[in-house]
């Protein structure tokens, strides 16, 4: 079973941190992707640029699009990464975001399969 | 020959006690909770059909099962994909029959599995009840939209869709690992005790549907301490609400209105049932793992084994409100245990104990309700009348509504 984990962050608690506070953080957010990407648990996913780099482009009904400054919506919590999770089940994959190593917001999507 | 009101009104005692094991041992092996609720459907139907002219089986559970399972095999047959289950389903006849007339171990799983996925954390709470109602308490949509006092369309709609992501998000049906299965023990325990006080909260006045509520739920309770006998905190919440129907039929008078624990006509307690549920209590405790349920549950005996309101032992009860308020340091406990010393060491060091809880039980009624109370015996009746109607202005409970405003009169 597919799931999409989307990471959520709040932006602002990232700017309060000092450098050595995020290397630390980074350092354990690595550790355990590897350790998951080793053992078959993540297979795809990235982190992403903060949100003020995000652009939206919205597509109409007749097919015109307009492209906007920022992300969908704007809130506190912001998508900063995603993971792509092979596992066997939801339990599998709200055990493995509950062990993410730093304080965020994960939501687990099934990804669906067609055929 | 069997009368055929006298097979319907079997067959609906059969379906509330066995819809349960019926529905679990089918999706276990089906994979498909729509598929095997239609299934034991068709069944109930095959035994309108059938149990007037065979005359009712010796087990209709059995026959029930058996029939739903040859359904499914029909059902399956057509579908190329699902051989490999039919053929898990032919293999497991046996076994699928016997336990529901043994009560074996094997439905005892099946059922626990099951009732661990409707009260699973990603469902939410509205979905949790209703599926648990329906699904392991066997009853109707329409049964459940009554007691929660909302439209079937609203009930069938939440069944529909918590369904949906069971299927879709691939909920697993499992008993969760050691590891996992305090918290998802203590989320089944917070959805049996919610519909317990659904119905037990209920005035006399309310629909049938709504107080059966606490029954369904203690029934439930029941059946998870015989699949878990060795969970202590599942015994507790049993013997809680045990103790809660036993004094049920003294919470309120003929009119209606509810009447407090010190003015209860404890001749109308069923005592019996006390005992015994301080019994299994006990048993809970000698297991060594206290809990919210277990203290509570206590002090709910001490109550009720008091001959009297006035010979309540109180220098008992706090110290179990103690334990208590450190397990579970919520402002509505602190405020129970405030009432508590009021009894032992008098209003005033309780009023002291209220006065911290002051701004986040600020909306709750009782807490209003509790501070007259206290002002009252303090003898500072304006500040006791102000309290009251602002605990007035804070419920909509038609009984508790009528007690506040006798005080005010």
């Amino acid at each position: 079973m597919k799931y999409m984990m989307l990471i959520a962050s709040n932006e602002d608690a990232g700017t309060t941190k000092t450098e050595a506070e995020s290397q630390e953080v980074y350092r354990r957010i690595f550790e355990w992707w590897d350790a998951n990407e080793k053992a078959g648990r993540i297979v795809g996913g990235h982190e992403l640029e903060p949100s003020s780099t995000a652009t939206t482009v919205r597509v109409d009904a007749s097919g015109n699009a307009t492209v906007t400054d920022g992300p969908f919506a704007e809130g506190k919590e912001m998508v900063g990464g995603y993971a792509i999770l092979e596992v066997a089940d939801l339990d599998e994959a709200l055990a493995l975001a509950s062990s993410w190593p730093a304080s965020d917001a994960l939501e687990i999507r099934p990804i669906v399969t067609r055929g | 020959m069997a009368d055929r009101s006298e097979v319907g009104a079997r067959l609906e005692t059969v379906l509330r006690e066995e819809r349960g094991r019926l529905t679990a041992a089918l999706v276990r092996i089906l994979r498909d909770w729509d598929l095997a609720e239609e299934l034991v459907q068709e069944a109930a139907v095959a035994a309108l059909e059938h149990w007037p002219a065979d005359g009712i089986p010796l087990n209709p559970a059995a026959w029930l099962m058996t029939a739903a399972r040859r359904k499914a095999v029909d059902r399956l047959r057509r579908h190329a994909r699902y051989r490999e289950r039919m053929h898990e389903l032919t293999r497991r006849a046996t076994e699928m029959d016997t336990p529901i007339a043994t009560g074996g171990p094997m439905d005892a799983d099946d059922r626990l599995r099951l009732l661990f996925t409707c009260c699973h954390p990603a469902l939410n709470r509205e979905a949790q009840v209703a599926l648990t109602l329906r699904t392991i308490g066997g009853l109707e949509t329409v049964a459940v939209a009554r007691a929660f006092l909302v439209p079937e369309a609203t009930i069938a709609q939440r069944l529909v869709r918590a369904k949906r992501k069971i299927r879709d998000a691939s909920i697993p049906y499992r008993v969760p690992d050691p590891a996992e299965l305090p918290a998802r023990l203590a989320e089944v325990l917070r959805v049996l005790y919610l519909i317990f006080n659904e119905g037990y909260l209920a005035s006399a006045g309310e629909t049938p549907e709504r107080r059966d509520l606490a029954r369904d739920a203690e029934w439930l309770t029941s059946l998870v301490a015989r699949l878990m006998p060795d969970e202590p905190e599942v015994l507790g919440l049993l013997s809680l609400m045990r103790i809660h129907l036993a004094r049920s039929d003294a919470r309120f008078a003929p009119d209606g209105s509810l009447i407090l624990l010190p003015d209860q006509d404890r001749s109308r307690w069923d005592m019996g049932a006390v005992r015994e549920a301080t019994v299994l209590l006990a048993r809970a405790g000698r297991m060594g793992r206290p809990g919210s349920y277990q203290l509570q549950a206590a002090i709910l005996s001490s109550h009720a084994m008091s001959p009297s309101w006035s010979a309540t032992p109180w220098t008992e009860i706090v110290p179990l409100y103690d334990a208590l308020h450190r397990i579970e340091p919520t402002p509505v406990v602190g405020l129970n245990r405030a009432l508590a010393i009021a009894e032992r060491d008098g209003p005033e060091p309780a009023l002291a104990e209220l006065e911290p809880l002051s701004e986040r039980l600020d909306s709750y009624h009782l807490y209003h309700a509790a501070r007259a109370e206290l002002l009252r015996r303090l003898d500072r009746p304006d500040e006791a009348r102000e309290a009251d109607r602002r605990a007035l202005t804070l419920t909509d409970n038609p009984a508790e509504r009528r007690l506040l405003e006798d005080r005010l009169r």
